[in-house]
């Protein structure tokens, strides 16, 4: 109530300068679980301190330059703390009054996050975690999911193979559960779309010697050999979520093919040189601010929040259900560099985006390809779709 | 028509067609100015436009080329008759897209990534004002009563009136998503701005104190085309206000809005990605930009019909013509 007297007398001082706007400070947090994790196959994949954060800084740039226009601030707390800090780091957020939650975690985390966050009537957006099940029997009412499901990018992946026509596939799987759940994404996607998975293989994660100084000179000899005499196919899919072999596919085959899903072209949300759709101001901005380029998981904070932005500015409100409504309502729309509007998804809280495939250098094509339609949206094509999912939260 | 002929009695008697029309298109990709002929529409040459060429605009006279060449950070001036370059303008940071008032003297640029609108001016090329506006500034239309200047900004979906008086902004009107153009009607009374990614034109009604309300919104629809490809970019309104022409970029038309009833027409099909739009100073034509392609279209007005097409520079971006 105090809060309300505060902002309503903040509201008239400001009427005086701006007219009818109301003040509203819209507090948010980044709650970035840091697990212990071995290095990257590529350098170029180490993992900067600022990950995610970066984007957060930038959408409170944004935010606040539109706010400013609106009476509306904004003011984003980053925390990346280990496993065992992340429950204590989430109650110090709660207790600080802070109800916009972005997360970086793993699944089981987020969901226990979530959960213990809806008791204090917060809204909790994923940045990070792909697990479709999340979109699927496990949803929550107040976890909205800014990062594409396993499905959606296994289906970005799939449409763009069936409209090369390369409808035969060899699956190479990691044996980590994770790579196991993209692994089943593929399957799905291969089902949904008409290609057929010839040849299935798993590549045992034996724990390698990534990134010694021979590294190579076994993967060149052991990678060829393990992908030898397998049925005739067009495309070799990668599932390779832990990122321990799919990098060294694309020139350590048997067969000449290319590889799709986890090495060589890759499913993202953003890459540092993605040009199309006016985002290379985007990409400027990031890079002014961040010094470095871009990472999906900057781009996904960045898109969290300026979620939360678009749904202040419109409903001129920090209040989480509010928000949370707007931005599941038709009304909601949002400008992302991807050249439509990204809207949720009513029924699992999934945002909807166009997914880029990237080779490491260019944009070579985004999906949903040209010819998949969908009576609703053709973003519906691709991940769970609402009769396929088992979610109820939202209904 | 006039024009026409007396270039081409002009051109029989062995003497440069110096009364011809001529448009000035700036290629984003190539880094050039494409001059056509808008007599014979033909291609007359291409010089250099400094780097990343987008907004293009000419001085009142006719004399003067202005370009934004965003990746120099400045306004390049040409010649609009030798094309020698003529010494720069500041412009801040990124300038994309710029609106010159009636007298020629003052210049409002937007700079795309610093989120200001720079006012410069051309005679002693000098900053006089940096205005904060929202995220991501883009399109610049001017009240035919030079009072206002509005900006609109791509990221913060608003559209900013600035006063030209003290440059300090006196509304800010939320629209849709991305908005790249603002464009007064002659009379002053009435504002379109373009929605891309909302696909969507607003429209405001503009009261004599300069005070927007909105009052309708433009949508479009083509059948076979998916409707997130018909995404709105430039705008013209012919002179006497009863017709709007609106670049639907992907979707490769010019949309035809009635002025009145606010209804679409008809769609004309252009080039690829058609962005910019300008008419032909005696409203004959209208040229779009289309950067895919790497053409423009040459429309006629009063039929409402494409004309032709002619092949210009690599990712032409924007138009300016002149006598």
């Amino acid at each position: 109530m105090l809060g309300c007297i505060r902002a309503l007398m903040a509201s008239v001082v400001l009427c005086l300068w701006c007219g009818a706007a109301l003040a509203v400070d819209v507090r948010a947090a980044v709650l970035r679980v840091d697990y212990p994790s071995l290095l990257p196959v590529s350098r170029f994949d180490l993992r900067p301190d600022d990950l995610g954060f970066a984007g957060a800084a930038l959408a409170d740039a944004d935010n606040g330059t539109t706010g400013r226009f609106l009476g509306h601030s904004y003011e984003t707390v980053t925390r990346a703390v280990p496993p065992d800090e992340a429950d204590a780091a989430l109650e110090d957020l709660l207790a600080g009054g802070i109800r916009l939650i972005v997360v970086q975690a793993e699944a089981e985390d987020l969901l226990r996050f979530s959960d213990r966050a809806a008791e204090e009537g917060a809204l909790v957006l994923n940045a990070a975690t792909p697990d479709t099940a999340l979109r699927d029997a496990d949803c929550r009412a107040n976890l909205l999911h800014v990062a594409p499901s396993n499905q959606m990018m296994a289906d970005a992946v799939a449409q763009f193979a069936v409209w090369k026509q390369w409808r035969d596939w060899m699956l190479v799987e990691g044996s980590n559960p994770a790579d196991q759940a993209l692994g089943a994404a593929y399957r799905r996607a291969a089902e949904k779309f008409g290609a057929r998975i010839v040849e299935a293989r798993i590549f045992e994660d034996t724990g390698g010697s990534r990134r010694t100084d021979s590294g190579h000179v076994l993967v060149q000899r052991q990678l060829p050999t393990f992908m030898q005499g397998a049925a005739d196919h067009d495309l070799v899919i990668a599932a390779d979520a832990t990122d321990y072999f799919a990098n060294y596919l694309p020139f350590h085959l048997w067969t000449p093919r290319p590889v799709m899903g986890s090495g060589g072209l890759r499913p993202v949300t953003m890459h540092g040189a993605h040009e199309a759709w006016g985002a290379t101001q985007f990409q400027t901005r990031f890079e002014e601010l961040a010094g470095r380029y871009v990472r999906p998981e900057d781009y996904n904070v960045w898109l969290a929040l300026r979620a939360v932005g678009e749904a202040v500015t419109r409903t001129e409100t920090a209040a989480p259900d509010v928000l949370r409504d707007y931005a599941l309502s038709d009304e909601f729309e949002l400008a992302a560099f991807k050249g439509q509007p990204v809207t949720f998804r009513g029924w699992n809280g999934q945002m909807r985006q166009p997914i880029l495939l990237f080779d490491g250098r260019i944009t070579v094509s985004a999906s949903p390809q040209e010819g998949f339609l969908h009576q609703r949206s053709p973003l519906d094509t691709m991940g769970l779709d609402q009769p396929e999912s088992q979610c109820t939260a939202f209904n | 028509m006039k024009t026409l002929l007396l270039s081409t009695a002009l051109v029989a008697l062995g003497l440069s067609p110096a009364l011809a029309g001529k448009a000035f298109i700036s290629n984003e990709r190539g880094n050039t100015i494409t001059v056509v002929d808008t007599d014979t529409w033909e291609v007359l040459t291409e010089f250099a436009g400094g780097n990343r060429p987008r907004g293009i605009t000419v001085s009142p006279d006719g004399k003067k080329l202005y370009v934004c060449a965003s990746d120099d950070n400045l306004v390049r001036v040409f010649d609009t008759e030798t094309y020698e370059e003529l010494p720069s303008l500041p412009s801040g940071p990124d300038p994309e897209l710029f609106i010159l008032e009636d007298s020629g003297k003052r210049l409002y640029i937007a700079n795309e990534d610093d989120n200001l609108v720079t006012v410069t001016d051309t005679e002693t090329r000098e900053i006089l004002a940096e205005v904060p506006v929202g995220v991501e500034p883009e399109g610049m239309g001017i009240s035919p009563d030079n009072k206002f200047v509005v900006n609109t900004s791509e990221t913060t979906n608003m559209a900013h009136f600035i006063s030209t008086e003290d440059y300090e902004i006196k509304y800010n009107v939320l629209v849709d998503q991305r908005p790249r153009f603002a464009q007064y009607t002659a009379d002053g009374t009435r504002l379109y701005v373009s929605a891309e990614i909302g696909g969507t034109v607003t429209v405001m009604d503009i009261a004599e104190d300069g005070e927007p309300t909105v009052v309708g919104k433009i949508t479009f629809e083509v059948p076979n085309v998916r409707p997130e490809w018909l995404q709105p970019v430039g705008v013209r309104v012919t002179e006497d206000g009863s017709r709007v022409f609106v670049a639907l970029g992907p979707a490769n038309r010019v949309a035809v809005v009635d002025g009145e009833s606010l209804e679409v027409l008809d769609y004309i099909l252009t080039g690829q990605r058609v962005w910019q739009l300008a008419f032909t100073p005696d409203e004959k034509y209208l040229i779009s930009t289309n950067g895919n392609s790497n053409d423009i279209t040459v429309i006629d007005v009063e039929a409402e019909e494409a004309m032709r097409s002619i092949q210009v520079g690599q990712a032409p971006w924007g138009v300016a013509t002149i006598e």
